[in-house]
């Protein structure tokens, strides 16, 4: 019997795609920002609000994965700005070669954002690199404030964190400072901006993250970028 | 349920280290799952089991050394394994601590048996 050190990622092959999109993405300076949620937390809604109230001349696409079918797109399509619909099949989660066959024929120089949606699923997109600059995670506050201590790798993982749907508040049990907490033991650095897509409280917010992630971002690639 | 396509990696993984080994047959790969991967192990070894069932790697074994995730005190720089999420630091009770590992998915060794084995190391002490 004879031992040998095996060296590298499992996800070797995602990793080493993810990398070279990530490198596109920095040469083209588009910020990728990649929202993961349960299903039914309210991303496709956030967008749909974010394409909403952007000025047409913004250079934003949307890439929105689901495993069946362009329901999302086309939801998302009436705002006048580039998306496409990913649909994985049976797979629970985007991987970097869905995101390059996705992008092949959009020209990214002439873009300054791509959100990424994935599929709703808060356990199987945290394995998976797509390139992007930041995840974002979503919390409905009809789920539990406990999420982030149940399903803590993707809050370990994202930058910000969305809490939605703050309308209900009035209505449902959830604890917002113990939800900013829990998510806050998991990564203590996490952002966090609360959100209702129906009445727009903290839409503003949102954009102001976004563009100033934007501007961060073309800080860090400012080496890179002659 | 990503357990299946982590499998199938790591089956490559295995297939592409044995391809430069001819002559080899794999017998135990081992891999690093941190706890922060979210990965269920026993999922992945039921995924493994039936990628490997009836064929050539039939009866590979998978050894899965599940990391707990640590954490280093920005304020001692005392390292320390994180339980539930309870980030004080044990060495000086402060809560500026923040974690440092816990999210791999690596590989880590494999095991393999040559084919034509080598006729001294056959012998039995006899």
């Amino acid at each position: 019997m004879n031992r040998v050190p095996l060296e590298g990622k499992v996800l070797n092959e995602n990793a080493r795609l993810a990398q070279e999109l990530r490198e596109r993405f920095r040469q083209h300076q588009v910020l990728v920002v990649n929202l993961v949620s349960s299903p039914g937390s309210g991303k496709t809604t956030l967008l749909e609000k974010t394409l909403e109230s952007l000025p047409p001349t913004e250079r934003v696409a949307v890439l929105t994965g689901d495993l069946q079918t362009e329901n999302d797109a086309n939801r998302l399509k009436r705002y006048g700005f580039p998306v496409k619909q990913i649909t994985t099949g049976t797979t629970c989660h985007l991987d970097a070669r869905m995101i390059e066959k996705h992008i092949a024929d959009w020209d990214l120089a002439k873009l300054d954002l791509l959100i990424i949606e994935n599929v709703g699923n808060l356990v199987c997109p945290s394995s998976y690199d797509l390139g992007e600059a930041a995840k974002i995670v979503l919390l409905s506050v009809t789920e539990g404030e406990d999420k982030p201590l149940k399903y803590p790798s993707i809050f370990f993982k994202s930058e910000l964190m969305v809490l939605t749907k703050t309308d209900l508040l009035p209505y449902v049990p959830f604890d917002v400072p113990m939800a900013v907490t829990n998510a806050r033991r998991v990564h203590p650095e996490m952002e966090v901006v609360k959100v209702s897509c129906l009445t727009g409280n903290g839409l503003q917010e949102w954009l102001k993250w976004l563009e100033q992630r934007r501007q961060a971002f073309l800080a860090e690639i400012k080496p890179v970028a002659v | 349920m990503h357990e299946m396509g982590i499998a199938n990696s790591i089956l490559d993984g295995v297939a592409s280290e044995v391809r430069r080994r001819p002559g080899s047959r794999p017998v135990k790969v081992g891999v690093r799952i941190g706890e922060l991967a979210g990965i269920d192990p026993d999922a992945l070894r039921f995924a493994f089991d039936a990628l490997t069932l009836e064929t050539e790697l039939q009866g590979l074994e998978l050894d899965i050394e599940y990391r707990e995730p640590r954490s280093r005190c920005r304020d001692c720089s005392q390292e320390f394994v994180v339980r539930n999420f309870e980030l004080q630091c044990p060495g000086c009770g402060g809560s500026n601590a923040r974690v440092i590992s816990g999210d791999e998915l690596e590989f880590a060794y494999l095991e393999v048996e040559d084919d034509e084995p080598c006729a001294a190391g056959r012998k039995s002490p006899e």
